[in-house]
């Protein structure tokens, strides 16, 4: 199983959705994606819908704190939705979930940053 | 009380991560483990296979990690074994955050996290010969498989 994702934009906050595992052999890729997004200069939130993420280890925590530390320098902001139970363990062990928002679900976090999901 | 075992080895390369998930679950799954219990017992093998590659090889992809699993009664034992370089510091591998590789984005938790999954962890590490990781999880038992 690989990893896969689907990005929506509303103004300056990116959403994307990772879809699968994301383990030392698939964190490269979303690491590289995210980095790519991020550093164009125009992403002020990322929101990360964790709801088709089946499995997650330290890779992926590294991948997400990583991603905080690169907004954290450029001003932004870290939402988290759809974490699985285990997933949630990880983020709460790791103090991600000191340093981001977390949410439920992913209308929850748009609607956190004033985006009607309708709107694009 | 009934028991099982299984053994393997394989290339020391990112592909075989989730390969050594997928084993450790599909063997586990005949004492009818909760999905939560077979997640816990994945992310353990996830952790320890990923540390015996970036760790104990440093990525050399000729090296062999060695799994074995054990059913006894609804515990179960897993082994996860590298012949790589061995950990310097055992004491300090094992504290949160703590990591030998902050460059590379790792996050020092995989230790903690294998702690946190599993009821026992135990340790043995040489250096120069490699590291051994032992795990014990008890299953609930699945009282509906006596009635």
């Amino acid at each position: 199983m690989a990893i896969a994702w689907e990005q929506d934009r509303y103004r300056d906050l990116l959403l994307v959705r990772l879809i699968g595992e994301l383990d030392m052999q698939t964190a490269e890729s979303v690491r590289q994606m995210l980095q790519e997004e991020l550093a164009k200069g125009t992403v002020k939130s990322l929101v990360l819908n964790l709801e088709r993420l089946q499995f997650m280890d330290s890779s992926g925590l590294g991948v997400i704190l990583g991603r905080y530390k690169t907004l954290q320098a450029l001003g932004g902001k870290l939402l988290i939705c759809g974490a699985n139970p285990t997933v949630r363990r990880l983020l709460e062990l790791s103090g991600v979930f000191k340093v981001s928002a977390v949410f439920e679900t992913e209308d929850e976090a748009l609607q956190s940053m004033g985006v009607m999901t309708r709107e694009k | 009380m009934k028991s099982n075992f299984m053994s393997i080895s394989f290339a020391a390369v990112p592909e075989n991560v989730s390969f050594a998930r997928v084993v450790v679950a599909a063997f586990v799954s005949q004492v009818d483990p909760t999905m939560q219990e077979l997640t816990d017992l994945q992310t353990v093998v996830s952790e320890a296979v990923t540390n015996a590659i970036v760790h104990g090889y440093d990525n050399n992809p000729d090296g062999v990690v060695t799994i074995t699993a054990k059913l006894i009664g609804q515990a179960v034992e897993l082994t996860v074994e590298d012949r790589g370089v061995g950990i310097e510091n055992l004491e300090k591998a094992r504290e949160p955050l703590y990591t030998t590789k902050p460059d590379k984005e790792h996050t020092g938790m995989g230790f903690t996290i294998m702690e946190n999954f599993v009821n026992d962890i135990q340790i043995e590490t040489a250096l120069g010969k490699g590291t051994k990781i032992r795990f014990v999880k008890y299953l609930q038992a699945n009282e509906a498989m006596y009635n």
